[in-house]
């Protein structure tokens, strides 16, 4: 009846899982008591569950990302406390235990934090930037947020009902395989990663879309915002890759569930083909999250530094360089496998060529600021941050795309600490500067800054702290997952490295505290103007929070840095733009489309795991029943009026004009 | 900000007119939403099409490691195929039929045609079933070894998009009746028409390099 679910199913024996999900189920049920007892409910299923507006749902992504950073976190904070402490001891984690946390949190950090946080940034911020009033398909990226949002849950539950993998986060067969892995934990991050990877795939099809056939009037290529550029790429590589990894996993689950021998040790099986092509997704995953993050430096240095983007068109062609390039390195993460000098010579090559886009770019950052009037705000400290780290952990990358190098330094705690060089500067302080920079845009205020440079200054340190030491600990020969050991010159390393992961947690306790002034000031940083940082792109043409058709308007793109031309245009006239004829216009309606979906899918999947086939059966016609509920609905649209845009749009006029210090008779 | 755009290509963007008329292809502002859903549903079928090509390249790279079991030649049976890639392709012009049907608003035909699409893809269904009850029963099943193993996978997997299909394309039929060719529902059919023809291609590719050649070889 309940499959292979029964009461041994629950670690009851094993103590820290059980009262850290107690306390995430007390945080959880407080934060529902609450909601419910102040009468939010109405309102959250009304304006954020069931909206199709791409600004809430870029920032429903958000809050998923920053929630299991904090889970990813405390995963962190415990492999470093082990391993601090287990020099010649068996440490307080069970090794089946530790086992499981590495896994948990490479999975949740590239795939529930790092990915959802860029997804977040690019939904928000790509239909504003390219003046437009949303993305293409509204309800299918609810739905996409809304399973992205069913593999965390997945995940999380795998924490307290069964286990997760103990095989590391790209789970390598053979030991990935039911012989050698038995139990659930595998299958939780199959069907976690497959029903997330959907959401995935819909929402880059969704945005290439967007960016492609949905711009302003005059929003030639171009002339997109430099975000835009990376985000396309962004979208492009995961149209590109994601199918594959879709691949990948429906291969492993076929040889779990039915016994198929794709990667099996017997009848012809073959594990290497897995290491391949999880790489040829893994390797342009790596660029799906950094590209985004680069767009997003792109515009911070160039808005604080009071200048245009230094070589926008060179931008665009690295930019598009490396999205092509990163299909063709997969190889260099598993040089040792024994390919031949030939091909390791080859993938080592492209690899490096890789390096010089990434080169162009930084030098544009640079030469960006250069000659410009700097303004130092906590997204600017994030950005210098990042170009000086990630240039290091380049550095250590190109060192490792020599074969030779790699087969000394493979599998040891030199690559843990060269992808971390590049995915923390990168991704999160990419999504820390992106946040704060579109935080004003999205809720009318802006955050606090100076509990924004504490949190720069304590994660910056605490970075260095906690990851060079493992530089050194690789070069002495420490490999990657070790659950304890016995070597007494590694255990000072290692406990600098844990000070490192405590300084981060200030980082982010600075982070939150950032986040409570912020809102409990709110009045005082409220932003009236909609362009709180002298802006250069259409987001900030807006009021903010912009209204829920963006614009009443599609502005009219007549260069590059649409808005900054709109500004100075009004400046030399001494009056704004021409009144605009204001139209009727057509938005789509909320639908709950993606919720129930996501109900239906963690039904599935859920039951997927615990091979409950009744059960799948059920979520399968459950999810089907939905989609034709959808399809059969008879208003999928909702008027606006065209004098509510003109009232809306002259209060936006008057805010601009006088931003921009005109006379009262500008605005005619 | 003001209304439409108005001969801004004239001046700067395309001097050579390579987009259409006065105003450059990219800065005509939104595509209308006919195109919009077409376009994004051809990435969404791109995309399946690398799935797909992941599974090809499975099949290449197992395609010798038959564990001392059958090779394609001992149990391909080429007739059997044939009647398949019939069965798909007349389902495939029926399909068109129906599209047809579509654009002149024939309920009656647009039915019919649609029937006819759903009939040959099950014949196809069927007989691709009965090739793989038979090989099972015959002791080739998937975990005989690697090489059957990735067969079953890339055959199977187009079975499946097959089986969706004909959920889809009921549905679609379900949909014409009760509610008429709506805009967004002549926006489906023209989807559907897409995802049927897309896995004809793949069909083609599967009946090469799986059947044609492992037959051969």
């Amino acid at each position: 009846m309940l499959g292979k679910l029964g009461w041994d199913s629950i670690p009851l024996a094993n103590p820290l899982p059980i009262i850290a999900s107690g306390v995430v189920a007390l945080v959880i049920c407080g934060v529902l008591g609450w909601t419910w007892r102040r009468g939010y409910f109405p309102y959250l299923w009304r304006e954020w569950i069931t909206s199709v507006d791409h600004k809430r749902i870029g920032v429903m992504y958000c809050v998923l990302a920053a929630v299991m950073l904090l889970r990813g976190f405390s995963d962190a904070i415990l492999m470093r406390t082990q391993q601090a402490i287990a020099y010649n001891s068996p440490g307080y984690l069970p090794p089946e235990h530790y086992d499981q946390i590495f896994t948990a949190h490479g999975v949740i950090m590239i795939f529930f934090v790092a990915m959802p946080f860029m997804i977040g940034l690019m939904n928000f911020a790509l239909p504003l930037q390219l003046g437009v009033r949303d993305v293409a398909f509204p309800t299918l990226n609810s739905v996409s947020f809304w399973l992205t949002a069913v593999g965390a849950l997945l995940v999380n539950m795998s924490l307290v009902i069964g286990e997760f993998a103990k095989t590391g986060w790209v789970v390598y067969p053979p030991l990935s395989e039911l012989r050698f892995s038995p139990g659930v934990g595998v299958d939780y991050y199959l069907w976690a990663l497959q029903i997330s990877g959907v959401g995935t795939l819909l929402s880059g099809v969704n945005l290439v879309t967007t960016i492609l056939k949905m711009r302003a009037p005059g929003m030639g290529y171009t002339r997109m915002p430099m975000f835009c550029w990376t985000s396309l790429a962004t979208n492009l590589l995961i149209v590109a890759a994601f199918p594959i990894l879709t691949a990948t996993l429906a291969m492993l689950t076929l040889d779990r569930y039915l016994g198929f021998h794709f990667f099996t040790n017997e009848a012809g099986g073959n594990q290497m083909m897995f290491v391949n092509l999880i790489w040829a997704w893994g390797h342009p995953e790596v660029y799906i999250l950094v590209l985004p993050v680069f767009g997003v430096f792109s515009e911070v240095i160039s808005t604080f530094s009071g200048k245009p983007l230094f070589g926008y068109r060179s931008m665009i062609v690295a930019t598009m360089a490396i999205c092509l390039l990163s299909f063709m390195v997969w190889l260099h993460h598993f040089f040792t496998m024994g390919a031949g000098a030939d091909v390791n010579g080859f993938f080592g090559i492209t690899t490096m060529i890789i390096a010089v886009p990434t080169g162009v770019k930084v030098f544009n950052w640079i030469f960006t600021m250069y000659g410009g009037r700097i303004r130092y705000t906590s997204m600017m400290l994030w950005s210098l941050g990042f170009v000086v780290t990630f240039v290091i952990g380049g550095m250590t990358g190109v060192l490792l795309a020599v074969p030779p190098a790699d087969f000394v330094l493979h599998n040891s705690l030199f690559l843990v600490a060269h992808f971390h060089n590049i995915v923390i500067p990168a991704v999160l302080f990419g999504a820390f500067a992106g946040v704060t920079y579109w935080w004003p845009k999205a809720f009318g205020f802006t955050l606090d800054e100076t509990w924004g440079k504490r949190s720069f200054w304590f994660w910056i340190t605490g970075f260095y702290l906690a990851f060079m030491p493992l530089y050194v600990l690789g070069l002495m020969g420490m490999t990657r997952r070790l659950g304890h050991y016995d070597v007494p010159e590694w255990q000072p390393w290692l406990i600098a490295a844990a000070g490192g992961a405590a300084l981060i947690a200030c980082g982010i306790l600075c982070q939150i505290i950032m986040f409570t002034v912020s809102i409990r000031n709110r009045h005082a940083l409220a932003d009236t103007t909609g362009d709180p940082w002298d802006g250069r792109t259409l987001e900030w043409a807006t009021t903010s929070p912009p209204p829920v058709f963006n614009f009443a308007v599609l502005p009219d793109v007549r260069g590059e840095e649409a808005y900054w031309g709109l500004k100075s245009t009004a400046r030399e006239n001494r009056r704004l733009s021409d009144l605009p004829d204001y139209v009727d216009i057509e938005m789509p309606k909320n639908s709950p489309t993606g919720i129930v979906s996501a109900f239906f899918a963690t039904v599935m999947g859920f039951a997927l795991i615990w091979h409950i086939w009744w059960m799948v059966i059920l979520g399968f016609l459950g999810a089907w029943a939905t989609f034709v509920v959808f399809a059969w609905r008879d208003e999928a649209e909702y008027h606006i009026h065209a004098s509510e845009l003109e009232e809306g749009d002259r209060r936006r006029r008057e805010a601009k004009a006088k931003l921009l210090d005109l006379p009262p008779e500008a605005l005619a | 900000m003001s209304g439409g755009h108005k001969a801004g290509g004239s001046k700067h963007g395309d001097p050579n007119k390579l987009g259409h008329g006065e105003v450059p292809a990219d800065e005509q502002g939104p595509a209308p939403k006919r195109i919009v859903v077409a376009y994004g549903f051809w990435i969404f079928l791109l995309s399946d099409f690398i799935m797909f090509a992941g599974f090809f390249a499975a099949y290449a790279v197992l395609v010798g490691e038959t564990a001392g079991g059958p090779a394609g030649r001992d149990v391909f049976e080429l007739p059997l195929v044939a009647w398949e890639t019939a069965f798909l392709l007349l389902s495939s012009f029926a399909c068109g039929m129906a599209g047809i049907a579509a654009f002149a608003r024939n309920v009656r035909w647009f039915q019919v045609a649609m029937a006819a699409t759903a009939l040959l893809g099950a014949a196809f269904l069927s007989l691709e079933l009965y090739e793989f009850t038979h090989l099972i029963g015959e002791g080739a099943g998937p975990s005989r070894s690697a090489f059957l193993s990735a067969f079953f996978a890339l055959v199977g997997c187009h079975g499946l998009h097959v089986t969706l299909g004909l959920i889809w394309l009921t549905t679609m039929m379900a949909q014409v009746w009760a509610k008429g060719f709506r805009e967004d529902i002549l926006r489906r059919i023209a989807c559907f028409s897409l995802f049927w023809h897309a896995l004809d291609i793949i069909w083609v590719a599967l009946f090469t390099v799986v059947y044609l050649l492992g037959a051969g070889a």
